[in-house]
């Protein structure tokens, strides 16, 4: 007696464990062997580069364009962009937005459908060594020859294969009215947010607002360095793109295959900083969010907050005004610091899909050019998705911390380029983050966080040159 | 005359439907999937063969290996832990006492909800406690990350398995007992000889059913520490199903394939395991 009484579940596993050798089970297997051998034959054998796009020079009116869109906030934007075009020209454009966190996966899924996005996103170099040979050369297209500056067209030997469209600013944006009461205070040192030019200068207004916190009605002069998955890539991207920037300015280079690591003390300060005058203990940043700290930053209950142009919008729906808010860069006690600008640059890049059809490589390259140059697509962009484009008819970004980043540059100071393109993989970024979470929470060393940032790039890099 | 072979053909038009459906998504997938561990690929579409590369380079992963040192560690406490607490829950719920029914309702609730909301939740619940105690995170601590997987899939699956022993208990024929009470059996040596005896097709199931879905687990694992700490280069709680994810995603150009490789690897160990698990276990299964 195996199983009377037993629930029907049990009985069906019984009977699933306990399969008999019938007529079926071996169809099956032949089944299996034919497909096998099947597969293996018709799989491996090389289908490898091959290409739709055959004989004409594309129509764009007879194409039709599929967006793989990177970026959820702007979703919305996009499919309305979509269908102005739409209405204006007649060619069809779908736009598809892979949700947060999941482009590479979906980005290899949706290229192996016959019908693939046409217009897809890398982030940098890193990301098109991946995917260059599914790019098209863009160099006749409008948009690229309508950039601001050849440096946001990434290319391939000659070939251009993407074009930035989108430059972004990031820095440490303060509660201008709480920053200010600070400095109104007898114990302030600093009597002006203007002499705020050094990582010294930082670490006394910090360390003296953490003092009198309660004088000041604030919990803590940073909002907490969340080390959640959706907060902290302020610190292991952004924030570690200061040593690199930093490094690579002094040997004069623009990519290595093993970092250094001359300026992680530099990073550590700055660190230490963010972590001890906090809204909360160092051993609870491990799982604080994205959203606590900005929720922190809204209340007036931390005056720095480490962010950027992104948030902007973030920021007035929780309350603030343009006059409470302000950007100061990142001061990490290296270089230049009194002509040092906010980290201003990219990893949003255009590719047009090679393998797609000539008429649909048509319509893209038509789709890109109407967006940053047409008066519609320029103040979509720049309105609706509080974009700064780097293309010549880029219309004036609304976006306060946009036009902070602008004023600095023309009173002469040097921005900080993004250089986290060129980390080696998301793997060495999370080795950095679960190393800097570990030195927070108390249970690791800052020996670690040095193991995985220069040992972990070249491991990286090694892995990423197979 | 012609009954018998014409019964054959309905039986087989009518398993067609199941059979196709197993073929597109079993077999295939799985065919599929050993073809793609022999080659280089970035999208399914467009392969290159590279022979056994793949499973050179899987076998010289590091953290393919320590991911298995810790996933069998993980199987061989759950399996153990699960089953006892299944057990004991079971037959505390068969003595007949008041409200039993209730009391199986909710210990059979956890498996209802999902993997993911599972671990983001007992990741608050239990960084809530240790944030009390002036403790760090649960993500920084390897031995914390390990029992607190532990803790978070007892929870959830030991109510499965108590289904299925309560079924056991039930299926016990009464005159067994009565038959050995008569012959002056005590409580224990009941136990042993004719409870646990005509128990075994339970215990089958359930440690084949802990045993795979410990040794497969994902989105506990990734909800509750995604592998965290990281130390000396190693995902010091990274299982290996999670492990597989991670090197399938990774930005090398072979990447999708030793991910792939790792995934046939990850199988055989899982069926061989499993195969000799129910080989066992049936061995001492009796008839009443």
């Amino acid at each position: 007696m195996a199983a009377s009484g037993a629930e029907p579940g049990q009985i069906f596993l019984e009977k699933v464990i306990n399969v008999k050798k019938t007529h079926l089970t071996r169809a099956a297997a032949i089944a299996m062997a034919a497909l096998m051998a099947g597969s293996v034959l018709a799989g491996c054998g090389g289908s490898n580069g091959e290409s739709k796009a055959e004989g004409g020079s594309g129509d764009a009116s007879k194409g039709k364009v599929y967006y793989l869109n990177f970026k959820p906030e702007q979703d919305q934007a996009w499919q309305d962009l979509a269908k102005k075009y739409t209405e204006e020209t007649g060619t069809e454009v779908k736009v598809f937005t892979a949700a947060e966190g999941t482009y590479e996966q979906t980005l290899s899924t949706e290229m192996d459908k016959s019908d693939a996005p046409t217009l897809f996103q890398v982030n940098g170099p890193v990301g098109l060594a991946k995917w260059k040979d599914f790019c098209d050369d863009m160099s006749d297209t409008e948009a690229y020859k309508n950039l601001t500056s050849q440096d946001f067209a990434l290319k391939d030997g000659d070939a251009v294969k993407g074009i930035a469209y989108v430059i972004e600013t990031y820095g440490i944006i303060y509660n201008k009215t709480l920053l200010q009461k600070y400095c109104d205070s007898d114990f302030a040192t600093v009597k002006s947010i203007d002499e705020i030019n050094s990582f010294d200068k930082l670490k006394t207004v910090a360390d003296e607002i953490q003092a009198n916190a309660e004088a000041l009605g604030v919990k803590g002069a940073f909002s907490s360095a969340g080390m959640d998955s959706s907060s902290d890539w302020r610190f292991k991207t952004h924030l570690a793109n200061l040593p690199i920037y930093f490094e690579y300015k002094d040997e004069n280079i623009g990519d290595t295959d093993a970092i250094k690591g001359t300026y992680l003390d530099n990073y550590k300060n700055i660190f230490d900083l963010y972590i001890t005058d906090s809204t909360c203990k160092p051993t609870e940043l491990a799982s604080k969010t994205g959203d606590e700290s900005r929720e922190e930053f809204v209340k007036g209950e931390a005056v720095f907050f480490q962010n950027g142009t992104w948030e902007y919008q973030n920021l007035l729906d929780g309350g603030l005004k343009d006059d409470d808010l302000g950007m100061m860069p990142i001061y990490v006690g290296a270089g230049d610091e009194a002509n040092q600008g906010l980290c201003t640059g990219t990893e949003n890049y255009w590719c047009i899909n090679k393998n797609a059809s000539d008429d649909d490589k048509a319509a893209t390259k038509a789709f890109i050019d109407w967006c940053v140059t047409s008066e519609t697509g320029t103040k979509a962009m720049a309105e609706d998705m509080s974009f700064v484009i780097p293309f010549k008819a880029a219309k004036e970004s609304t976006n306060l911390f946009v036009k902070i980043d602008k004023a600095n540059t023309d009173a002469g100071k040097v921005p900080v380029s993004w250089n986290f393109p060129t980390m080696p993989s998301e793997t060495w970024k999370d080795g950095v983050g679960a190393a800097l979470t570990q030195y927070a929470a108390g249970t690791g060393d800052w020996e670690a966080v040095k193991t995985a940032f220069v040992d972990g790039w070249k491991t990286e890099k090694e892995k990423a040159a197979k | 005359m012609f009954k018998k072979p014409r019964r054959k053909i309905y039986a087989l038009i009518f398993v067609l439907p199941t059979f196709a459906a197993f073929i597109i998504g079993f077999i295939y997938p799985f065919v599929k999937g050993i073809e793609l561990s022999f080659c280089k690929f970035q999208l399914i579409s467009q392969t290159e063969f590279v022979g056994i590369n793949n499973y050179i380079e899987a076998f010289q992963d590091e953290s393919f290996k320590s991911s298995f040192f810790f996933t069998l560690w993980f199987v061989i406490v759950s399996v153990i832990l699960i089953n006892l607490i299944a057990f004991f829950v079971a037959y505390a719920l068969t003595l007949g006492i008041r409200g039993s029914n209730v009391f199986r309702t909710v210990f059979f609730l956890p498996n209802l909800v999902g993997g993911i909301i599972l671990g983001y939740i007992w990741h608050q619940i239990f960084d809530a406690i240790l944030r009390n105690m002036d403790m760090p995170s649960l993500v920084t601590n390897t031995s914390m990350g390990f029992w607190g997987l532990i803790i978070l899939m007892c929870w959830q699956q030991a109510g499965y398995m108590m289904i299925i022993y309560i079924a056991g208990f039930q299926s016990v024929p009464a005159d067994l007992y009565e038959a050995a009470k008569i012959d002056g059996a005590n409580k224990r040596q009941m136990l042993t000889n004719v409870t646990l005896p005509m128990m075994m097709p339970s215990i089958t199931i359930c440690t084949f059913l802990t045993l795979t879905n410990s040794f497969k687990l994902f989105d506990q694992n990734l909800a509750l520490t995604a592998g965290k700490p990281y130390v000396d280069g190693i995902w010091q709680t990274r299982m290996m199903a999670l492990n597989i994810y991670e090197v399938f995603y990774g930005e090398s150009s072979t990447a999708k394939g030793v991910g792939q490789a790792e995934g046939v690897i990850f199988f055989l160990i899982v069926v061989v395991i499993a195969l000799a698990q129910l080989y066992l276990t049936r061995r001492r299964e009796v008839q009443a």
